[in-house]
C-alpha cells in the first residue's frame, strides 16, 4: 500500500457566511491536487465558494469508546439550551 | 461588422466545434476507465466541459449555414471527410499520461485562442469564447500540473511522458496552420490567424515541458490535413463508429 495517495479530508463552504462542512474524502498526491480534485468530485453542481483539504491523518478523534465520559454528563442539563427566552420577531432567524 | 463570407464563417465554426467534440469523445472514453476515481471524475468533467462547448458552436454553425441543421445534426450525421477538427484531437488515447499530454497540448492552444476571440467582431463568437474561457482556464491548470507531476515523476511515467510526447508534436504544428478560411476571419475582424499564436503557445508549453522534465523534439515536421478535410488519420472513422452508432441505427432516435 506504499503506492497509495493519502487521503484527505474535504470541507466546502456553500455560501459566503457559513461554516465550511465536511462533505467527504478523496485521494491526491498533495494539497494542491487534492483542492482540484475536491473541485472536480465535490462542487460540480456549484455547491460551494471555497474549499478545505486536510489530510486526514493530522485530524485527531475522539475514540468511541470514550463516548460515554465524554457525552454523557451532558445529556440532563436542559438548562444550558437557551430555549427558555422569547425572541423579538425584529431578531430574525437565530 | 465587415461583410463575411458564410461559408468560409461555418467552416471557421466547424473546425471550433468538431475540435471540442472529438476531442471531448476522447476524453469521455476514459469514463470508467480511469486509474483512480478522483482522475475518472475529473476527466468526465472535462469531456463534458468540452461537449457543452461544442453545442455552442456547432449550433452557430447549423445557423449560419441556414441550412436547418442543428447542433445534433452536424455532430452525429455528418462523415469523416465532413469533420474539421485538428488531427490531434482525434487521435487514440494511449496511456493515461499519453491522453493528458495531449490535452494539455490542446488546452495551451485553446486557453490562447479563447482569448482572442472573445475581441472578436461577431459578438455570437466573442460570447462564446467568454464562456469557454472559463473552463478552459481551470483544464489547462489541471491538465499542465498532471504533465508535471507525470513528467517530473518517477522513471517509468517520465519516460511514458516523453514517448508521448515524440508521438504527439508532429500534430501540433496543425493549429497554426493558416489558409484561405482563416485569412477571411482575420479581414473581418472574426479570429486571430493561427500562425501568429505560436510564439505565445511555445513560451507557454516551453515553461510547463520544462518544469515536467521532458525534452521536446527536434524537427517541426507537421501532420495536416485535419482542420482543412483533406485527410484524416484512419481512427475518425473507428472513433465515429462508435459515436454514431445510435442516431445512425435509429434515425432521429430521441430520450
Amino acid at each position: 500500500m506504499k503506492n497509495e495517495w493519502p487521503l484527505w479530508e474535504v470541507f466546502i463552504r456553500g455560501q459566503h457566511g457559513l461554516n465550511h462542512r465536511h462533505v467527504g474524502s478523496l485521494h491526491a498526491p498533495d494539497a494542491e491536487m487534492a483542492i482540484k480534485n475536491a473541485r472536480d468530485v465535490y462542487t460540480r453542481r456549484n455547491e460551494g465558494v471555497s474549499i478545505w483539504v486536510v489530510e486526514a491523518r493530522h485530524i485527531a478523534a475522539s475514540a468511541p469508546g470514550d463516548k460515554g465520559p465524554l457525552f454523557d454528563p451532558s445529556e440532563s442539563k436542559i438548562y444550558r439550551h437557551p430555549t427558555f427566552y422569547d425572541i423579538p420577531e425584529e431578531v430574525g432567524h437565530m | 461588422m465587415a461583410e463575411v463570407d458564410q461559408k468560409a464563417l461555418f467552416e471557421f465554426l466547424l473546425r471550433m466545434g468538431d475540435n471540442t467534440l472529438v476531442l471531448g469523445h476522447r476524453v469521455s472514453e476514459w469514463c470508467g476507465h480511469s486509474p483512480i476515481l478522483e482522475e475518472d471524475i475529473a476527466l468526465a468533467n472535462t469531456a463534458l466541459d468540452l461537449i457543452g462547448q461544442t453545442q455552442l458552436w456547432l449550433g452557430l454553425a447549423g445557423e449560419v449555414e441556414g441550412k436547418g441543421r442543428s447542433a445534433d445534426d452536424l455532430a452525429f450525421l455528418r462523415d469523416v471527410w465532413d469533420f474539421r477538427n485538428v488531427l490531434l484531437t482525434e487521435l487514440p488515447n494511449g496511456d493515461f499520461g499519453r491522453t493528458l499530454l495531449r490535452q494539455f497540448l490542446f488546452d495551451a492552444w485553446a486557453s490562447i485562442m479563447l482569448g482572442r476571440l472573445q475581441k472578436s467582431s461577431d459578438p455570437r463568437i466573442a460570447a462564446i469564447a467568454e464562456k469557454a474561457s472559463k473552463e478552459v482556464a481551470y483544464h489547462v491548470e489541471r491538465s499542465a500540473d498532471t504533465v508535471v507531476g507525470l513528467g517530473d515523476g518517477t522513471q517509468e511515467s517520465h519516460d511514458r511522458m516523453q514517448a508521448a510526447l515524440e508521438y504527439l508534436w508532429p500534430y501540433v504544428g496543425e493549429m497554426f496552420q493558416s489558409d484561405d478560411v482563416d485569412a477571411a476571419m482575420v479581414a473581418a475582424g472574426i479570429a486571430p490567424d493561427p500562425a501568429g499564436l505560436r510564439a505565445e503557445y511555445d513560451a507557454l508549453i516551453g515553461a510547463v515541458l520544462d518544469e515536467a522534465t521532458l525534452t521536446l523534439p527536434k524537427g517541426d515536421f507537421a501532420h495536416k490535413g485535419g482542420r482543412t478535410g483533406y485527410m484524416h488519420t484512419e481512427h475518425l472513422g473507428h472513433m465515429l463508429c462508435h459515436m454514431q452508432w445510435l442516431q445512425r441505427a435509429y434515425p432521429g432516435c430521441d430520450w
